[in-house]
């Protein structure tokens, strides 16, 4: 993903290694990639932009092999080449990390890397196979262990372990989709850094993403996808951010939203002096004390795992505290159960949006409905009133411009962006007031963050109170009001989202005190 | 001394079936296929190997009808659930009911006219004929070596499975099946192929297990031979870990409580002999509740296969 110094001014080296012409690819009532070609030069980084659902993924899985296209071709080094499995892919040097990391959790690091390689002796040496894994890692500073086993890795070092399973394997061609979607900004750098290396060396990337600044920064060239159609393709540094939002949107986005002043009213939620620990005795919150206003937005920063997730989930109720008090309009609700937390007024977007927020294999308007269906008029006696439930999810999906084929279409077929407006529907329309929101835009394209970060405002702008979690910093200064920085459970300072940046923020995300920093 | 040897080969004996049976599960499910099928597997293929011995008087043409018999029936179950895409536990319950059915429907069929065409009560060349030079006359080795081929045959066929699984490029793969389906096909693994062959290798090795209670531990077909063992095996894969070399231990324990139960109902004991009947499956619910705790403490090493009992299509969602 890195820019080389060597082509930090051109694009890779000219040679052609890979054209893709004429790519179809259907599934069943969607084209999900329509007649797309694409080109990569040896050296060169391609940024692929779009929309969830743009057809970026299904064009690399036909590249790497996973799925067969339905029409064109694709060449490489001139040659006319047919891609019928993985392997076919990984024989000429092309290897993808995709998304959902395929890896099996319950084998170690060496098993993983060695996994279907066809040249691999019946009785594989393990001691040689790790050798030439410490070698590897040493030579691209990839820390891994090789006999670890996966569940015990970090996220990024997952990521490392697929780096190094390309790596083993010898491939020229790297497919990254969206690489820093679950890093951390340090190991974002990292990644950088060891891809930099492997560019130098003459091999070449193409990175999916929806993030603007990641293509600004690190890629030579950028082809825009918009619902399985090529937009453009252009040079990066001929481009700007705002350019690039267009293409990939399709009207202009709005980088800068309209609010009302901040004009708080009485505290809504008061956390005092609020103290987790889990079984081991580790504080996983450690005196946690802040109050949240109507009208108020409070941001939550800090690296993920944190304490972040904890707050969200004692807040609504879903684990208890070891000690302080949670009070709701003066009320002791300390230790409440979630469904009391829900009757006082709480709402509640989780992080893992696709196993606590919907039920993926339930219809739309059954997701919109999951908190009234008990009562009337969604249902009398206990019998389900469809009508009014088909009526009410109508004008939820109206109002929050749901694009879904029908009502009643299983929700786990919309794109992530949809789900979670599905989400926000639902808790917005439910809320009482308090709306805790747990990194409510990640993973969601220009389009879909926009519309969630307007629905927040707006709950505020009505005089709701509005927790919000998230590790994007530019997020948290555009919407919030007041922003608290969480370390090792710990508050390390809070501050007004007008008198701070994101050095201030930064800082502090690191374990300095407010205090600490002059 | 005496009594512990012949208990101990009585265990060893009555485990045999279980063990092969066992083994045959734990490959099965280690690519992701739950075949509940053992039940009806076991009964056929007893029968089967019963059937072909008295016939035949041959031994080695039993045994392989009987594996045969076994992996037929595990392929019905293949291709439900790996190309139909059917529900595992319907598909696996449907091989037991039509197996135990249709087996003893067949024994009454399917013996010499003088018995009126039933097999129960009449004898066939087993296991025990073939004779097998004892190594040793010390009275406990002795438990373990002077036993039927079968048995002995254990004693290359666990360490063996064991290798395969874990230390070879197939038994890698095998295990990538049944964890992440949807890695191994990214890795360019056949992840259909995969599951028909050890779904087919089990049905195999479940046959052996039929084979050994007919011609080996109690000679001699009778309705309702398995006598629930198939279900057992189901749990021993649990008790197993999804593991070979522990598969041992379990076979032993059921094999031993067994043994001594027939003991103390021929001793005539105060126990109803219905309790003592009960007796491996009040053990095979003490059992499971211990291992699913474990299983929850230690990934990975008790833990099932991930992707059990769910189908796989590289295009799904």
């Amino acid at each position: 993903m890195a820019k080389t110094r060597e082509t930090e001014n051109g694009s890779g080296t000219g040679r052609e290694i890979l054209r893709m012409v004429g790519i179809t690819k259907r599934f069943p009532g969607i084209t999900a990639n329509d007649q797309i070609d694409l080109s990569l030069d040896a050296g060169e980084v391609l940024a692929l932009l779009g929309e969830n659902g743009a057809g970026k993924s299904s064009l690399m899985n036909v590249l790497a092999g996973l799925y067969r296209p339905d029409e064109g071709s694709i060449f490489f080094r001139g040659e006319h080449v047919q891609i019928h499995s993985p392997q076919d892919s990984m024989r000429l040097g092309i290897g993808m990390i995709h998304q959902e990391f395929m890896l099996v959790d319950t084998m170690t690091v060496a098993e993983n890397i060695i996994l279907g390689m066809k040249d691999l002796d019946f009785f594989p040496p393990m001691q040689e196979v790790h050798e030439k894994i410490r070698e590897l890692s040493r030579r691209y500073s990839l820390k891994v262990e090789p006999d670890k086993f996966i569940h015990e890795l970090s996220v990024g070092e997952q990521q490392r372990v697929e780096i190094l399973k390309l790596v083993y394997q010898g491939a020229d061609i790297l497919i990254l989709d969206e690489p820093t979607a679950v890093l951390t900004p340090q190991e974002a750098r990292d990644l950088n850094t060891i891809l930099g290396m492997m560019l130098a060396e003459g091999k070449s990337a193409i990175f999916i993403t929806h993030k603007m600044d990641e293509v600004i920064e690190f890629s030579h060239k950028v082809q825009v996808l918009r619902r399985g159609k090529t937009v453009s393709v252009c040079r990066t540094r001929d481009v700007t951010p705002k350019d690039l939002a267009r293409m990939m949107v399709g009207r202009e986005v709005l980088f800068h939203l309209e609010r009302d002043d901040y004009n708080p009213g009485e505290p809504r939620l008061v956390l005092d002096h609020l103290t987790l620990t889990n079984r081991t005795g580790r504080a996983l919150l450690d005196d946690v004390s802040f109050q949240i206003c109507e009208g108020e937005i409070f941001g939550i920063a800090g690296v993920a795992g944190n304490g972040q997730q904890e707050l969200a989930e004692v807040i609504t109720g879903l684990m208890p505290v070891t000690s302080g008090s949670i009070r709701l309009d003066g009320r002791d609700v300390t230790g409440n159960s979630p469904i009391q937390m829900i009757k006082s007024g709480i709402s509640h977007i989780p992080a893992d949006r696709g196993a606590m927020g919907v039920v993926g294999d339930m219809s739309v308007s059954d997701n919109l409905v999951m908190k009234k269906y008990r009562r009337k008029p969604m249902s009398r006696n206990g019998i389900l009133n469809r009508s009014n439930i088909a009526r009410f999810a109508r004008s939820m999906i109206d109002l929050f411009r749901i694009s879904t084929p029908t009502a009643e279409t299983r929700v786990k077929f919309l794109s992530g962006g949809n789900i979670q407006k599905t989400i926000l529907a639902r808790e917005i329309d439910s809320c009482g007031g308090i709306l805790v929101a747990a990194y409510p835009s990640r993973g969601l394209d220009v389009g879909a963050t926009e519309a969630v970060r307007k629905n927040l405002l707006r709950q505020r702008d009505n005089q709701g109170a509005v927790l919000l979690v998230s590790e994007e910093l530019e997020e948290l200064l555009m919407v919030s009001d007041r922003i608290a920085v969480m370390f090792e459970g710990k508050i390390m300072g809070i501050v007004s989202a007008q008198d701070t940046d994101i050095e201030e923020l930064g800082m502090m995300m690191a374990g300095m005190k407010k205090e600490q920093i002059v | 001394m005496q009594l512990i040897t012949t208990l101990l080969a009585v265990t060893l004996g009555a485990g045999t079936s279980l063990l092969y049976a066992t083994l045959g599960e734990i490959y099965t499910e280690r690519s992701g296929i739950l075949n509940l099928g053992v039940e009806g597997m076991m009964m056929m293929s007893a029968l089967a190997a019963f059937s072909v011995s008295f016939y035949t008087g041959s031994l080695l043409l039993a045994v392989i009808v009987a594996m045969a018999v076994g992996a037929g029936l595990s392929l019905i179950h293949a291709f439900l659930s790996i190309t139909m895409r059917a529900n595992q536990v319907v598909s696996g319950l449907s091989i037991t009911l039509f197996g135990t059915g249709l087996a003893s429907y067949l024994g009454q069929r399917l013996g010499p006219a003088s018995n009126g065409r039933n097999l129960a009560g009449m004898s066939a060349k087993s296991f025990s004929d073939i004779s097998v030079p004892v190594l040793g006359d010390i009275p406990i080795l002795a438990a373990f070596f002077n036993q039927d081929i079968m048995t002995l045959l254990l004693f290359i066929v666990v360490p063996a499975a064991w290798i395969f699984m874990f230390k070879t490029r197939s038994g890698l793969t095998l295990r990538a099946v049944g964890e992440n389906p949807r890695t191994a096909s990214a890795m360019g693994i056949p992840v259909a192929g995969i599951r028909y062959i050890y779904t087919a290798v089990g049905g195999m090795l479940v046959g052996l297990g039929g084979a050994h209670l007919t011609l080996g531990y109690t000679p001699g077909w009778s309705e309702n031979v398995t006598g629930g063992r198939g279900w057992i095996v189901i749990a021993l894969v649990i008790f197993a870990g999804w593991n070979p070399s522990r598969a041992i231990f379990g076979a032993v324990l059921f094999g031993g409580i067994n043994a001594i139960q027939f003991r103390l109902q021929a001793a005539g004991t105060v126990i109803p002999a219905s309790f003592l009947n009960m007796a491996p499956y009040i053990v095979t619910i003490i059992v499971l509740a211990v291992m699913t705790l474990l299983g929850r403490k230690r990934r990975g090493t008790y833990s099932p296969p991930s992707a059990l009992g769910t189908s796989f299509a590289i295009e799904d969602k």
